[in-house]
């Protein structure tokens, strides 16, 4: 669009203020990170103005807390990643390609389940996890992730769009349901799982809900716990910088895992814009 | 025949397709449609951690409705997503329109406006906080600079909500950005030329071709941003403790704070059913009016 490419400097100065005032609190926090805790008890003024210092970044690695957090996260998010991928993959084939009694019906219950939403089952699964011992185990950080009906939706949905003629030659091999599903449907649907991965693996990391509630060992704590932990046990004032440099350190993962797989988060939300 | 060994027979196929269901339809069952069954059949009891139980009827349902603090908490709710779905939207269309070309530039600013999307509540809270308290934030430090007081956004009861809401416009505006920059890249380039040669001005193609090519994602904008938001939780629990006076308090705050610290189960699974209803027909009947007009 060659009329839009052309753009009027009054757009381009609303977009301006509209980014300063995004990253505004990014770079705050980035300042104050840098900052001596003693530097910052005296007025957080101070950050606009040298010297800088990265004291605090150094005092994390004598936190072991943090790198525990740190592997919970990975530990939980991984596995809620797989096991969505693994089941979601399985159950997506069966409800695009395979007829069986009931199909249709057990379908629409499972589109149905998109609309519960986590905290109107939170009671009764609270107490379940007590009855069988499961809070503060990696085992029940995972599983209710993995009940998400999304990813079976996704793969369905992307099953459904591959067309049968590929399958015919396995087929005509003899080839078992199961190697023609390994063999030729899970390649292609490579693009959906890399997606589908993507989403689940962020909003595992980040949730906070599920976490607060079950993980109440301080050893069980996820990034996104600890992190508040750390914010309600400083004294607001007392170690500010080092409280900030924990808030930057924890972004950075998060982050690489998103400059990384950027194009498949695009490629997921283009397909949910359609 | 090869070929047809096991294809043709819809014994096995049938077989098969259970077999490929049955590992997510027992965790679905187990995780999801118990606990949901058996929170409506707990909201009708008073029930406490210790495993007394008493059937009770709807008397949970009728206390809520009595009781202020959950009125108060359905209001908040209410107001909040008022003051944090039409923004989220708006913005996020004007983003996604001035943004939408290919500049290395424009990708830059994407990026910027995406990345708040990707942290945890967590770590959005810590920042903002820093923005937000009058001693030493970011906001009460440059009025300093220009000579005036600092406000105390967290601690007033008025400006409480609005500043939670601009916390969470921040955090959330990259995803109805996203969408609308993915509809107008599949809004057809020919719809576009032919407004070029009726000589349409700018302002005349925005108006009757690009907003009605986008109207489905505007949609489902905000019904996700509606079910997001009503969800509000984190950013009080963690910045404000539902204060000052449950000023902040949601409706999710009050099913934690009831169900999870005074552990009066059966009331909280009754206020978690209420949520649900509200979630569902707020997002009903934004599609049900959007598909009326449609007709």
């Amino acid at each position: 669009m060659a009329a839009a490419r052309r753009k009027p400097s009054a757009t381009t100065a609303v977009l301006a203020l509209a980014s300063l005032a995004m990253a505004a609190p990014l770079l705050w926090t980035l300042l104050l990170s840098l900052k001596s805790n003693d530097d910052l008890l005296r007025s957080t003024q101070s950050a606009f103005t040298p010297p800088y210092t990265l004291q605090n970044y150094a005092d994390i690695l004598g936190h072991p807390a943090v790198f525990g957090w740190l592997l919970n996260s990975t530990i939980v998010a991984l596995g809620v990643t797989m096991g969505v991928l693994v089941l979601s993959s399985l159950a997506g084939y069966a409800f695009a390609r395979l007829r069986f009694p009931g199909r249709d019906v057990v379908f629409i219950i499972v589109l149905f389940g998109l609309a519960i939403p986590e905290q109107s089952v939170i009671i009764a699964r609270h107490q379940m996890f007590s009855a069988l011992d499961l809070h503060n185990t990696y085992g029940g950080l995972i599983y209710p992730g993995i009940a998400a009906p999304f990813g079976v939706f996704l793969m369905t949905q992307y099953f459904r769009a591959i067309p049968r003629e590929l399958e015919e030659a396995a087929w005509l091999d003899g080839a078992s349901r199961f190697r023609t599903f390994w063999r030729i449907l899970l390649p292609l649907s490579l693009p959906a799982q890399a997606t589908l991965g993507i989403f689940t693996f962020l909003s595992t990391w980040n949730d906070y809900w599920w976490p607060l509630i079950s993980a109440t060992d301080s050893d069980m704590y996820t990034l996104t716990i600890g992190l508040v932990s750390s914010q309600m046990n400083f004294a607001q004032t007392n170690g500010l910088g080092f409280l900030m440099a924990q808030a930057v350190f924890a972004s950075v993962p998060i982050l690489i895992v998103y400059v990384i797989f950027q194009r498949y988060i695009v490629a997921g939300v283009s397909r949910a814009a359609a | 025949m090869q070929a047809t060994r096991g294809w043709s027979a819809s014994a096995s196929e049938a077989r098969s397709g259970l077999m490929f269901v049955a590992p997510y339809l027992i965790v679905f069952a187990v995780l999801l449609i118990y606990p949901l069954i058996s929170g409506i059949w707990l909201s009708l009891h008073k029930a406490d951690l210790f495993g007394g139980s008493q059937f009770i009827g709807l008397e949970n349902y009728a206390r809520l409705f009595r009781d202020a603090v959950f009125l108060k908490a359905v209001r908040n709710t209410l107001y909040f997503v008022l003051l944090t779905v039409p923004p989220l939207t708006l913005i996020g269309l004007a983003l996604a329109l001035a943004l939408n070309h290919g500049s290395r530039w424009s990708a830059l600013v994407r990026g910027l406006f995406f990345s708040s999307s990707v942290l945890s509540v967590t770590i959005v809270t810590l920042i903002w906080r820093m923005v937000l308290v009058p001693d030493g934030g970011l906001i009460a430090d440059l009025l300093q600079k220009i000579g005036l007081a600092p406000i105390p956004f967290l601690s007033d009861a008025t400006l409480v909500m609005p500043a939670i809401a601009v916390t969470t416009i921040w955090w959330c505006i990259g995803l109805p950005m996203m969408l609308f920059l993915a509809a107008l890249q599949q809004v057809p380039q020919e719809l576009y030329e032919a407004a070029t040669l009726d000589n349409a001005g700018r302002w005349r193609t925005l108006v009757s071709i690009t907003l009605p090519s986008i109207r489905r994602t505007a949609l489902v904008v905000v019904i996700i941003e509606i079910i997001l938001q009503f969800q509000l939780f984190g950013q009080s629990q963690i910045l404000t403790l539902g204060g000052p006076n449950n000023a902040s308090l949601p409706i999710v705050f009050f099913i934690y704070q009831v169900g999870f610290q005074r552990w009066d189960i059966g009331y909280a699974a009754a206020a978690s059913e209420i949520l649900f209803c509200i979630i569902l027909v707020a997002a009903m009947t934004q599609f049900f009016a959007a598909r009326g007009r449609e007709r």
